[in-house]
């Protein structure tokens, strides 16, 4: 950790990432406005003292609801690539150390869900669901673990040859110690580094289901939704399209860096 | 036959290689070729060949790390490829292995006393408090000391890691170690002071070692008897001290010959 923190790339996303969930967490205590008042004496004010990033159609205060799709996105991401990660380590683990007819079922399977393209299917899920921020992050979790489960099962398939491991089969461990004591602890760094990198893409996911309204349903906020409502006044009223578009940018730009910088620092090859 | 604490007879092992331009046809490699030996108890047999005469494949056979095609290894009687896998793991714990690449045999995760104490907690020898002292009692052995157990194996140079590497195979008190070319990756300094190691183990703990290598002069070192394989099959055995003095096939020949410094004794010019 200590390694990894002082590699600039991943520093500088770490503290991207920190502050954004700082405001996040304060949102309550920061906010100088309810999210969802609406103020029809404040409609559509251009940023000032008083409303950091003005305010929407419908008056309410942006940097407020700012403050708390910030809460969204960082929700949705993290549950989301729980998800999509815990399944790709129980399949990507039976696929490389079982191997045989387990294997070729489980990556074939693989195969059919890489060759649906995730945000259509997701869209079409949605349109089934009720478009609810919980079957949201369930559903991009859902369509996201195939590339965890390769990745897990490499690094099986390349360790279970391994002398050590082969040390512990000679002192008799059974398959449950084999997999958590010496397989899964050598193969988590990797698995770190790219479910911090499928945190970014699954924030996007969110903001861009929210855009096309199936994502967080009004009068919740979310980055996506904000900048929905922006479209319509965006020839005169530019603060509501540039401060969510922003925030998604900074926080996938920060979530990149993380992990891009995670790989190099945890990579013992370099 | 209860003079040999481990035998094997008439083992086959062949792997399936790909080939052709598209890998559509197929060639059997045979890594071992009807092959039988015998472990006398309390003795060493020393296994020598070239890479790929399938010394390795011998060894990871013999403790059933790999599937056999064929043909049967007779532990203290009973026949290890038939065994359940629970049986087998009960077995384990009389048959131990030492690892060729000490950078490779040791988990980069766990301390050195959890990497020596696991065979003890799988076997669940003694009660929390024996297993550590039966651990710090190994590692000394092995000239390391308690607090290595708190270390990880990076901190440690590769012989230290042979060392625990050996520490870890024989706190189980086993009755066969199978060694897998121990000190090949070593110094050849270090060398010397492993195979002492080893010589006295074997003399405090009764053991037998299965001792693979390519190099006769460790052989010659260590060893009673040995059996030279070549692509898969043995083509000599006997004691060391004859094969050594009247090797009888061209191969053993061309091996003993290959011992650096010994050319020139063989043909002065």
């Amino acid at each position: 950790m200590k390694r990894a923190l002082s590699n600039p790339l991943a520093l500088s996303g770490f503290i991207i990432i920190a502050s954004i969930f700082v405001l996040a967490l304060a949102a309550p205590i920061i906010a100088p406005f309810d999210p969802e008042a609406i103020d029809v004496k404040a409609i559509l004010l251009s940023p000032s003292m008083q409303h950091l990033m003005g305010t929407d159609g419908l008056g309410r205060d942006v940097f407020s609801r700012m403050l708390f799709g910030a809460r969204i996105s960082l929700l949705v991401g993290i549950v989301a690539v729980g998800i999509a990660t815990a399944i790709g380590i129980v399949l990507g683990a039976i696929s490389g150390y079982y191997r045989g007819w387990v294997d070729v079922v489980i990556m074939r399977f693989v195969d059919v869900m890489l060759s649906i393209p995730t945000f259509f299917l997701i869209l079409a899920v949605i349109a089934f669901l009720t478009p609810s921020i919980w079957n949201i992050m369930i559903v991009i979790g859902l369509t996201s673990w195939m590339g965890v489960t390769r990745m897990v099962r490499a690094e099986f398939l390349s360790l279970r040859g391994r002398e050590f491991v082969l040390a512990a089969e000679t002192l008799g461990a059974k398959d449950a110690r084999l997999i958590f004591k010496h397989l899964l602890p050598n193969s988590l760094t990797p698995i770190i580094v790219s479910s911090v990198l499928g945190v970014a893409s699954a924030v996007l996911v969110e903001s861009g289901l929210s855009f096309l309204g199936l994502g967080v349903q009004a009068p919740q906020a979310s980055w996506g939704n904000i900048l929905t409502d922006g479209k319509e006044y965006i020839q005169f009223a530019w603060w509501l399209s540039l401060f969510p578009g922003l925030a998604i940018l900074i926080t996938v730009l920060g979530y990149n860096l993380l992990g891009e910088g995670l790989r190099d620092a945890l990579d013992p090859r370099t | 036959m209860s003079a040999y604490i481990l035998s094997a007879q008439h083992l086959n092992k062949s792997y399936i290689q790909r080939s052709g331009r598209f890998g559509f046809t197929t060639k059997q490699v045979k890594a071992l070729d009807d092959v039988s030996i015998q472990l006398r108890a309390g003795a060493t047999l020393a296994v020598v060949g070239e890479s790929g005469s399938g010394k390795s494949t011998l060894a990871r056979c013999l403790l059933q790390l790999q599937p056999l095609n064929s043909g049967a290894v007779q532990f203290q009687g009973r026949d290890l490829a038939v065994l359940s896998a629970a049986e087998l793991r009960q077995q384990r714990r009389h048959l131990q292995m030492i690892f060729q690449d000490p950078f490779a045999s040791l988990n980069p995760r766990m301390k050195i006393g959890a990497i020596v104490g696991e065979g003890l907690l799988i076997h669940k020898l003694g009660n929390a408090l024996e297993q550590r002292q039966k651990v710090v009692q190994m590692l000394k052995r092995v000239c390391l000391s308690e607090a290595d157990m708190e270390k990880y194996p990076h901190e440690f140079s590769g012989g230290q890691r042979q060392r625990i590497g050996i520490a870890r195979a024989l706190v189980l008190e086993p009755k066969v170690v199978v060694c897998d070319e121990p000190v090949s990756a070593l110094d050849v300094s270090i060398q010397a002071q492993i195979l002492l190691l080893l010589k006295e183990l074997q003399q405090e703990m009764a053991l037998s070692y299965l001792f693979i290598s390519h190099d006769l002069r460790v052989v010659r070192h260590i060893a009673d008897e040995v059996v030279v394989m070549h692509q898969g099959k043995v083509v000599e055995q006997g004691l060391v001290a004859d094969i050594y003095a009247n090797p009888t096939q061209a191969y053993t020949r061309n091996l003993i010959n290959a011992i650096p410094g010994r050319q020139r004794a063989a043909n002065p010019s």
